[in-house]
């Protein structure tokens, strides 16, 4: 079984803020780490190698830095690992990500099974998994819990939504994308990361890909963001402190008079 | 598109090296100077005071769109097991201003099947026109059909916005219709307008784990696509004198060759308490319970509010309680009217699920944690006298005592 993970290297949320007076993003001591869910993702592809046999490759489109995140993915068990970076790539939304992607998937050979995570907590869209699917002519599950059945031409799935679950079947190839669910993923072995320190990483640029130029980066990016802005979220909140009986008297009364309970 | 530097301009001051979230600015005989890391974020731009970094178009921009050709708002009207969700209320709410705005009809989109009273109904919430498409195959969600019937309406009538609910469903095959008709798609927008210039649609949503907003356009494109976040707008009221066309279409047409995937089987859990998203009260538990039967004490105050019961991770982690009770950058994202966090030391990862509730409620012993930055209310104190008396309060209040 041939399996891709799409990976994306994030900034560690914790410790992303603003600067209040340029309202920009202060990037100082800001770690990059391989986005939360994907670890889920890398985890569930290599199960699926040790239970069925075959391959698993990991991608990523994104600076050269991004290198880091996907020798951990190899320590965690990846076989390959492949970085889509070039400068024409830079200011890609969403819709230009997976038309990249795509394009360097195609150029992979046979793929039996795509894996996404569900969503990459910096853009927070969960929209990339989906549009690589559309752009690849594959169906996809997004947001799957569970992989119950996987055979050589299908699988069956676990989907989460709001009131609980459905059970879904689709024919391969076909891409999913993991909720944390999924599984617990494990760390690094000692071997895997010697195998990470002297894994190659292939390197694929525009040229190598069958792309037009319109629809790559920020020019190909249908979306713009015009503004960034920190939201006003402090709140002059008001400290009750005290005995216990009047503090939470006070604060009943005042829910009350709001009409709030 | 690029970012440069006009070198004689640049003073040297340094200001764009912080402001680089990628680090990909670094001063070169004395002038900024930006290298490969560059993702064209474009922070840099703002925060330089002497204006020297600017952004240069290529000559690839694709061409400027017939707009004119695409108007009006529609609005996917999700249903579940033939019950239209509770976000297509506040869809239309949304979309009314919007339309209003631009002096163009509303629309409600709804897919289903014996559906016809629902598809009238919606015309009561304010929508001018529903188009409403009847097959079997419709009746429940699939991504396959629903992205086909979905793209092949929105080609033919050409509307200039399409708005859907950041649902399970509206998340998942909403993208593969915008990927499909090569527009852009914003996800979980908080806020919707219309700039008055350009008549754009301003698309306002969280990144970074709620610590930034974004407003996002999509001025090349349309029609302008957006996922919106549940309980964030004000719903349409009912009105049954409002009046609109209902038009039917039977048949899913080129639908029913695009039913790859199956659903073989849909599980409700049965849940003890109300659903998360949809509660307008929630009463959420940390560390600070200390373990699974302090969550007895949260769920007594949840059930006397008619409430939900949230969770940080920690909680989570040690086994108190479920994951699908989880408030956070990993777990759910809430919005309730009510958030009364107890035990909770407001880690960022946890303000992420929760910090734009109307009213925070923080009880925690200890005055300085950060829970208290975004609480309307912090009682500082020992939870397990204080919410004991909170309930008795109630009581007393409500004449239950
Ligand atoms: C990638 C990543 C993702 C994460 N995602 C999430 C997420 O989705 N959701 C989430 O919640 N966390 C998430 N976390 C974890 C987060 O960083 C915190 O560890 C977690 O939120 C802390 O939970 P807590 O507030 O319950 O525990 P603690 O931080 O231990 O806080 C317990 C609080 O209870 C108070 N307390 C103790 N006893 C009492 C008492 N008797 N009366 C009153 N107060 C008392 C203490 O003063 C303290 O403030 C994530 C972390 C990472 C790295
Ligand atoms: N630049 C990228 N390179 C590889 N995979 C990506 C990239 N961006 C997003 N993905 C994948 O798509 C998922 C959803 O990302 P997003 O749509 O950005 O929330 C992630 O969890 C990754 O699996």
């Amino acid at each position: 079984m041939n399996i891709v993970v799409c990976i994306k290297q994030v900034p560690d949320t914790t410790k992303v803020k603003i600067n209040p007076e340029t309202n920009t993003l202060i990037r100082e001591g800001v770690e990059s780490i391989i986005n939360p869910f994907d670890h889920y993702a890398i985890e569930e592809a290599v199960r699926l190698k040790e239970a069925h046999g075959g391959t698993v490759k990991v991608m990523t489109m994104g600076p050269p830095q991004a290198e880091t995140a996907l020798r951990e993915a190899v320590s965690l068990g990846a076989d390959e690992a492949y970085l889509v970076s070039d400068r024409a790539f830079a200011g890609s939304d969403t819709w230009s990500t997976a038309y990249t992607l795509a394009a360097a998937i195609r150029n992979l050979g046979d793929t039996d099974l795509i894996l996404c995570g569900k969503q990459a907590i910096d853009g927070d869209t969960a929209q990339v998994g989906p549009s690589l699917a559309d752009q690849l002519d594959i169906p996809f599950v997004a947001f799957v819990r569970k992989v119950r059945t996987i055979t050589d031409t299908e699988l069956v799935v676990e989907r989460v939504f709001e009131e609980g679950y459905e059970v879904v079947q689709s024919p391969l190839p076909a891409l999913i994308t993991v909720v944390k669910e999924i599984n617990e993923p494990r760390l690094p072995s000692l071997k895997g990361k010697m195998k990470a320190k002297k894994c190659e990483i292939v390197m694929v640029s525009r040229s190598e890909l069958e792309v037009e130029d319109p629809y790559l980066g920020l020019d190909g990016s249908p979306t713009r963001v015009v503004k960034i802005f920190s939201p006003d979220l402090k709140r002059a909140g008001e400290k009750l402190e005290g005995e216990p009986q009047d503090i939470a008297e006070k604060l009943v009364r005042n829910l009350r008079d709001q009409k709030l309970i | 598109m690029a970012v440069v530097v006009i070198k004689n301009q640049c003073d040297g001051c340094e200001v764009c090296l912080d402001s680089c979230p990628y680090d990909a600015i670094e001063m070169i005989d004395g002038v900024a100077y930006i290298n490969e890391k560059c993702t064209l974020c474009m922070a840099c731009l703002e925060a330089c005071p002497v204006e020297a970094i600017i952004s240069e178009e290529s000559e690839t921009e694709l061409p400027e769109l017939e707009k004119d050709a695409y108007s009006g708002v529609w609005v996917f009207a999700e249903q579940r097991q033939g019950k239209i969700s509770s976000v297509v209320a506040e869809l239309l709410g949304a979309g009314r201003k919007l339309a209003d705005a631009q002096g163009q009809k509303l629309t409600a989109v709804l897919f289903g099947h014996e559906m016809e009273p629902s598809a009238r109904d919606l015309v009561h919430y304010g929508a001018d026109e529903v188009i409403y498409v009847d097959d079997p195959i419709l009746a429940q969600f699939n991504d396959g059909p629903y992205a086909s019937v979905l793209s092949d309406l929105i080609e033919k009538r050409r509307p200039g916005i399409v708005l859907a609910g950041a649902t399970f469903m509206g998340r998942s095959f909403i993208p593969s219709v915008a990927s499909r008709i090569s527009t852009g798609l914003t996800a979980d927008c908080t806020a919707l307008d219309i700039d008055p210039e350009t008549g754009d649609l301003l698309q306002t949503r969280p990144a970074f784990g709620g610590n930034i907003m974004a407003t996002i356009i999509c001025p090349r494109h349309r029609p302008q696509m957006a996922t919106v976040r549940h309980k964030v707008l004000t719903p349409a009221v009912r009105d049954i004198h409002h009046k609109g066309e209902v038009h039917i279409i039977n048949g899913a047409g080129n639908g029913r060759i695009d039913e790859k995937t199956q659903v073989l089987e849909v599980v409700e859990e049965i849940m003890d308490t109300v659903n998360l998203a949809e509660a307008d009260i929630i009463v959420s538990g940390g560390r600070g319970l200390r373990d699974s039967e302090g969550f007895k004490l949260i769920e007594e105050l949840a059930v006397l509010l008619g409430g939900a019961v949230g969770a940080s991770r920690s909680a989570v982690d040690s086994e108190w309680i479920p994951y699908s009770h989880q408030v956070g950058q990993t777990g759910k994202t809430v919005q309730p009217k009510l958030y009364i966090a107890c035990g909770i030391s407001g880690a960022v990862q946890h303000l992420a699920g929760m910090q734009s509730s109307d009213v925070i409620v923080a009880i925690n012993k200890d005055p300085d944690a950060p829970i208290f930055d975004v609480s309307t209310y912090g009682l500082v104190g020992d939870l397990f006298q204080i919410i004991p008396q909170i309930i008795k309060s109630v009581k007393v209040q409500r004449g239950e005592v």
